[in-house]
């Protein structure tokens, strides 16, 4: 190394070579290439991957079935549309959560002709807002279907725009072998579930199996107590906003539920509901109330030790013959391409074939259609069949049957809020009122 | 800096050529040439459209839709203006709102007093070229390689309350990721195991630039090896110290991915960007509500821009 000539030299020197390339020069370049990555992400994100071209032999359907099991069924079933009527269906299959967080963008922009959708608040409106079109003319050709279903199916304006599939119970599983074992009983009031629950305290079991870090699964918890203790209707009004939280009637639900905490599994907000399901699983919990879908933790040999009863009763005058049962089924986007095969789909998909093959198909899932041969059932899906059909009312679960943003943003941290804080309900449902005003204004 | 000429030497146009090919048109000494202007020109002018079209304009935006209630469904004519409602709703009835400013704030501070320092302390350990200090490089380097999602589910597999390592080998029974006491300190630590190895390279990078003789001047002066590092290295690495300051003020007001993928920034990791994510992406499409949410954000982020930019300039300026 020469000697430095000058003081500005010297000092120059000093710079690390590391650091003199590192100007602000190369790092504005490196800014703006991550900047044209994150870009065309976006565009390429926005863009319309579906290029369902116009020819009168297929129909698109976007599927947000991307479980490999629901996925494998519906192609069976658009199979088999093939057959019957010769039209291709291109399925574009959509990661489940990524279609349901889109489906805003999805409905404005060039949806596909059919539609994977739920029953509930979020399909009227959709309907309501004119991004799905009327098929009450595939209505009057289905049969098989209840009319709780036909009614779940139903817009704000009486037409129909849904066509239920497939849906699923939520109720208290548990094992049958501990049941046997322990000589437990299933209860029918609220005070033999409290004693069952303290029993099983006593034999070192955790009564109630729970989770909450997803947010949603403490909703099933909300929407049974309320069910049970308000009813139907007030459940559907409260949930379209026209009741206040801070009713004497909510603070009720929240005080039962206050009082079942301690039977709950405890610290569930750090819990995922497959990890409380394992401790059902594994015996170290009682019961657990969740959806059918609990099955899935359970192996094959295990599945005959599942069994389940409906909560039980708390208020006489109310009964307990409602329940949540979240239906999946099918809408069209408000302008199909092929409107023809789009109707014919819809036909197929509520008719009794669809349901055979999804029965044969998946074990995990109840079909809809009444008229399909169910004798494929395990004694897990009769019982659920049955326990569905003799409810009075089906609600949807609390997230479809309300605004998503009310839902998401408002009941989600509220529940949460109020599993680490039992004891400030006053304060809890004013907070949830308050927003509530803010969120329903129209 | 200030010796250095305006135009490097290897960049500039040679004058002569200049006088020679302008002829006697022009007396004055030109030292850009027109395809130098041309490209100048461009070079301003292709970021600033960027920088206009997915920057600028979208903030605008932000900051106009958070004065209204849209709902992201229907044509833009039929927004309604609400005023500064959303403003008001967010600090009055919306309680996550205060514990996502503090979490920020926590997080800033965290990254800054304890993360930030120990990285540094780590490249300098290294740069003394221990045995083995390669692997440690690596060890240390590669949860930097990772994704903060993927580290959010990697550390899942330590902080789970019924099946997590931690809980399993020392028999205790801490809600690492559902407690809203712990959670918080619990996430950062995660957040941290990434940030030290991001600043170690960083900053291992500018020691190894450092002219070793100027170490050796001040061995040769009885400096102890804590001075020297205090008075002379730290003071010449000026530069990546200020670059070092700026990574971990961005990093912290970014966080966001992982606190998403543990529990969705809900029960004790509220943090304002997971609380826009909530309020605009995904269902729920409260576009009026989250920008105000964003525009809260940008404010705070628009004070650390504007204490980074005051340092430069007037650094650029003496």
């Amino acid at each position: 190394m020469s000697r430095p000539q000058s003081q500005a030299e010297y000092l120059a020197r000093l710079v690390p070579p590391s650091v003199a390339g590192l100007n602000r020069r190369s790092l504005l370049a490196g800014a703006a290439g991550t900047g044209t990555l994150l870009g065309t992400g976006l565009l390429a994100g926005c863009g319309d991957d579906s290029d369902s071209g116009g020819s009168s032999k297929d129909v698109s359907l976007g599927s947000n079935q991307s479980d490999p099991k629901p996925k494998d069924v519906l192609v069976k079933v658009t199979d088999g549309f093939k057959t019957s009527s010769g039209v291709q269906v291109a399925v574009n299959t959509v990661d489940h959560n990524t279609f349901q967080e889109n489906i805003n963008n999805y409905l404005q922009g060039k949806p596909d002709d059919v539609f994977t959708w739920f029953a509930g608040y979020r399909m009227r409106f959709f309907a309501q807002k004119g991004l799905a079109s009327d098929i009450s003319d595939v209505w009057s050709k289905l049969s098989g279907y209840s009319d709780a279903f036909k009614k779940a199916s139903t817009g704000d304006d009486g037409k129909q725009y849904f066509v239920p599939a497939t849906y699923y119970p939520w109720a208290v599983f548990y094992r049958k072998s501990v049941w046997q074992q322990r000589g437990y009983q299933v209860p029918t009031t609220l005070d033999q579930f409290t004693a069952l629950g303290a029993q099983m305290k006593r034999d070192g079991l955790t009564p109630i199996a729970f989770a909450d870090k997803d947010g949603w699964p403490a909703m099933g918890t909300f929407d049974i107590l309320n069910l049970r203790i308000n009813g139907y209707q007030f459940h559907i009004d409260l949930m379209a906003g026209k009741e206040a939280w801070t009713s004497d009637k909510v603070k009720k639900v929240f005080d039962t539920w206050a009082g079942l905490l301690p039977l709950h599994q405890p610290d569930s907000l750090g819990r995922t509901w497959q990890e409380a399901a394992q401790s059902l699983q594994q015996k170290k919990s009682g019961m657990y109330l969740l959806g059918l879908f609990v099955g899935q933790q359970f192996s094959n040999e295990e599945q005959s030790d599942l069994d389940f009863f409906t909560f039980p009763e708390i208020d006489p005058a109310i009964g307990a013959k409602a329940l949540d049962a979240p239906i999946d089924g099918y809408m069209m986007a408000r302008k199909p391409k092929n409107e023809d095969n789009a109707r014919k789909l819809l036909e197929y998909f509520g008719g009794k074939n669809a349901a055979n093959i999804t029965v044969k198909s998946d074990p995990a899932t109840l079909v809809a259609n009444t008229g399909a041969d169910v004798g494929g059932y395990t004694a897990l899906q009769k019982k659920a069949a049955e326990l569905v059909g003799s409810a009075t009312e089906i609600a949807q679960f609390l997230d479809r049957d309300t605004r998503p943003d009310f839902a998401s943003t408002v009941i989600i941290p509220a529940l949460q809020q109020f599993i680490k804080n039992p004891k400030d309900i006053g304060g809890l449902t004013s907070s949830i009122e308050n927003q509530k005003k803010s969120i329903f204004t129209d | 800096m200030s010796d250095l000429p305006l135009i490097q030497a290897d960049r500039a146009v040679p004058p002569p050529a200049t006088t020679t090919s302008t002829g006697g048109r022009r007396r004055r000494l030109r030292l850009l040439s027109r395809t130098d202007r041309v490209v100048i020109t461009l070079m301003v002018l292709v970021p600033l459209l960027l920088v206009t079209g997915f920057v600028w304009l979208p903030a605008a935006a932000t900051v106009l839709l958070s004065a209204t209630n849209w709902d992201g469904i229907g044509p833009l004519n039929e927004i309604e203006f609400v005023g500064a409602r959303n403003y008001s709703d967010v600090v009055n009835i919306y309680p996550p709102f205060v514990p996502a400013v503090q979490h920020n704030l926590l997080w800033l501070a965290a990254l800054f007093v304890v993360a930030t320092p120990f990285g540094m302390f780590l490249a300098v350990l290294l740069d003394k070229e221990l045995r083995g200090s390669r692997f440690y490089q690596t060890a240390l380097y590669l949860p930097v390689v990772l994704s903060l999602a993927l580290i959010g589910f990697v550390w899942q597999l330590l902080y789970s309350r019924d099946q997590g390592l931690i809980n399993a080998v020392f028999g205790s029974n801490i809600d690492w990721y559902g407690d809203s006491n712990v959670n918080i300190w619990a996430v950062m630590i995660a957040s941290g195991w990434r940030h030290v190895g991001y600043i170690m390279l960083l900053y291992l990078a500018g020691l190894k630039g450092v002219d070793p003789s100027l170490r050796e001047a001040a061995a040769v002066d009885g400096a102890s090896e804590r001075r020297a590092f205090f008075r002379v290295v730290f003071p010449v690495m000026r530069p990546i110290n200020i670059i070092v300051l700026v990574v971990t003020v961005i990093e912290s007001l970014r966080a966001f991915d992982l606190v998403w993928v543990v529990n969705k920034g809900r029960n004790g990791l509220e943090l304002i960007s997971a609380l826009v994510t909530q309020n605009v992406v995904g269902e729920a499409s409260r576009i009026g509500f989250g920008s105000a949410l964003a525009t809260i954000m940008l404010v705070v982020s628009l004070i650390f821009i504007t204490i980074y930019l005051a340092t430069v300039m007037r650094e650029n300026r003496e």
